[in-house]
């Protein structure tokens, strides 16, 4: 079946590739414009890749493929990602 | 390799000298997806060809379904390694699409309804090698499994067989579709074990 | 306000079992040493990954249990829980529950996840909603809640198929001042049930201490048709969407 889970799903992976906890991060979908946090994005983990998409308007916001020693990461459909950094 | 964890055996898996490098032997069906299923009424249903000098034809589900259609068998090998022997499929050949297309074009970009799309070679849609599958196993192909109609390469990985066909783009140039952007190889022959660029 | 996160490691730890405890007909604990593991917040999960011997390896995620702790550099923390469903046709779970036995090792990478967490020094109160499995994270917002001794008030809706399916019924952090349950069934009730099996409904929802002018920070977590109710629920009594927080789990609760 293909139940979409949410960002939660992917802290693993985010974090294999940023370096840091990325499910708080604030993403604005670059398609509708909506903003919200990458945990509450719809995500298809089940395809050859993973497949992050907007909760309002379903658009790809990102795409991720994990390879033996590789990944790569298309972040095509966010406009940009909000960190929250200590000061 | 991680740790070995005493015991652990995984889902039930047969290494066959007919596989291809690297995969496994499967009897369930695997569901897939990029996104959600798309729900495509039959009354809306188009397949669109077009060719590089911007021509195109298309048919509905009427005329489709009207064409020459033939019983296949055919093993699948899905990049996430599983394969399956034996399944049976009933389509329209591409050979059948392209009866009375006049063209050069060496590249062919496929789409499907939600966006997904696939790039290969045009010669290997040609000549018996592929089809626009409608049924699966003596039914109706189901939506999960790219219902009312999908195409089928099974010579390739199965990410190019794209579910939900909407049409098939003939071009002079290559053009990387979904996946092919993103890591996975152009090309994609399980025998060659072709998963991802540079393999 | 940024809140320091508990990065722990990014690589795979070995993680090795010292006790295991059945917590329902068809759940399990696992308790997990993990050599130089830091802490982790209530909410946060593990990848977890085995490797069989001809290589194949497959990786879930489980969310932790056991109550938050946060160790400074050289302390050392107390052993990890997961608690574990067991899937009839799961190659993990049932591994997890069934085969795994104290001593045995298994690969874990985390803690993960920052954003589905509860901070003990938040004196909002709490609504948790969970339903089967996902009341685990929620299980280690309230032994949180117990062992930092915080007084913010927590209401649990735990909706579950049947009475068997239970878990940490017997914890005293659910039982403790400040804290209440309500329990849905969905399959079948207990004895003389006065309500029959049903979904969780708004009426479930619904405590006046825990409304929407009450401004409680929400956590809903389980299989995603479950999230999906739960939450349009919430929002239909008024609460707002940013205070409810979300986690979905799915059927195999990780990639094929």
């Amino acid at each position: 079946m293909t139940t979409p889970l949410d960002g939660n799903s992917i802290a693993g992976l985010l974090r294999e590739l940023f370096g840091r906890d990325m499910t708080a991060a604030t993403a604005r979908c670059d398609s509708c414009g909506s903003t919200g946090e990458l945990a509450r994005a719809v995500v298809y983990d089940t395809a050859p890749g993973v497949v992050v998409r907007c909760r309002e308007c379903t658009a790809v916001v990102a795409r991720v493929v994990r390879a033996p020693g590789r990944a790569w990461l298309d972040l095509r459909g966010v406009s940009y990602l909000q960190i929250d950094l200590p000061d | 390799m991680g740790i070995v964890s005493r015991g652990f055996r995984g889902r039930a898996r047969v290494d066959d000298p007919a596989l291809p490098p690297g995969q496994y032997l499967t009897t369930d069906f695997p569901v897939l997806s990029a996104g959600p299923t798309p729900q495509i009424h039959l009354d809306s249903w188009r397949f669109g060809l077009t060719s590089e000098d911007g021509s195109s034809r298309s048919w509905d589900w009427l005329g489709f379904r009207r064409l020459p259609a033939e019983d296949i068998t055919v093993d699948l090998h899905c990049v996430t390694k599983w394969s399956k022997f034996g399944t049976a499929w009933r389509g329209v050949s591409i050979d059948t699409l392209l009866e009375h297309v006049d063209t050069s074009a060496e590249f062919a970009l496929v789409s499907s309804y939600g966006g997904y799309t696939t790039n290969l070679p045009l010669e290997d849609l040609t000549d018996g090698k592929a089809w626009i599958a409608f049924e699966y196993d003596g039914a109706e192909l189901h939506p999960e499994h790219g219902g009312p109609a999908r195409l089928l390469v099974p010579h390739l990985y199965l990410w190019k067989s794209a579910k939900w066909v909407r049409g098939i783009e003939l071009r002079n140039d290559d053009e990387p579709g979904f996946w092919e952007q993103l890591g996975y190889h152009n090309y994609g022959d399980p025998w060659r074990e072709q998963r991802y660029w540079a393999d | 306000m940024a809140r320091a996160a508990v990065l722990g490691r990014l690589s795979w730890q070995v993680a090795t079992v010292s006790a295991v405890r059945r917590e329902s007909a068809t759940a399990r604990t696992l308790v997990l040493d993990v050599p130089g593991w830091t802490g982790h917040l209530a909410g946060q999960h593990v990848d977890i990954r085995l490797t069989a011997e001809d290589g194949y390896s497959a990786q879930r995620s489980y969310s932790i249990s056991s109550a938050s702790e946060i160790a400074s550099e050289d302390e050392a923390t107390s052993p990890i829980e997961l608690t574990v469903d067991r899937l009839p046709d799961g190659e993990v779970s049932t591994y997890l529950t069934d085969v795994l036995e104290v001593g045995d090792q298994i690969e874990l990478r985390g803690p993960l996840g920052g954003w589905f967490v509860w901070h003990p020094d938040d004196p909002r109160p709490v609504l948790l909603v969970g339903g089967g499995s996902g009341v685990v994270p929620l299980a280690a917002m309230l032994r949180t809640r117990a062992t930092r001794d915080a007084t913010a008030p927590f209401r649990l809706v735990y909706s579950m198929r049947s009475p068997i399916e239970e878990m940490y019924a017997d914890d005293r952090a659910l039982s403790a001042a400040g804290v209440s349950v309500h329990r849905v069934y969905t399959r079948k009730i207990p004895p003389g049930y006065p309500r029959p099996p049903e979904r969780i409904i708004a009426d479930d929802l619904s405590d006046p201490d825990f409304g929407p002018d009450r401004a409680p920070q929400v956590f809903v977590c389980g299989p995603n048709g479950f999230v999906e109710a739960a939450a349009n629920l919430l929002i239909t009594l008024g609460h707002s969407a940013d205070d409810i927080k979300t986690e979905r789990f799915g059927p195999t609760g990780g990639p094929p």
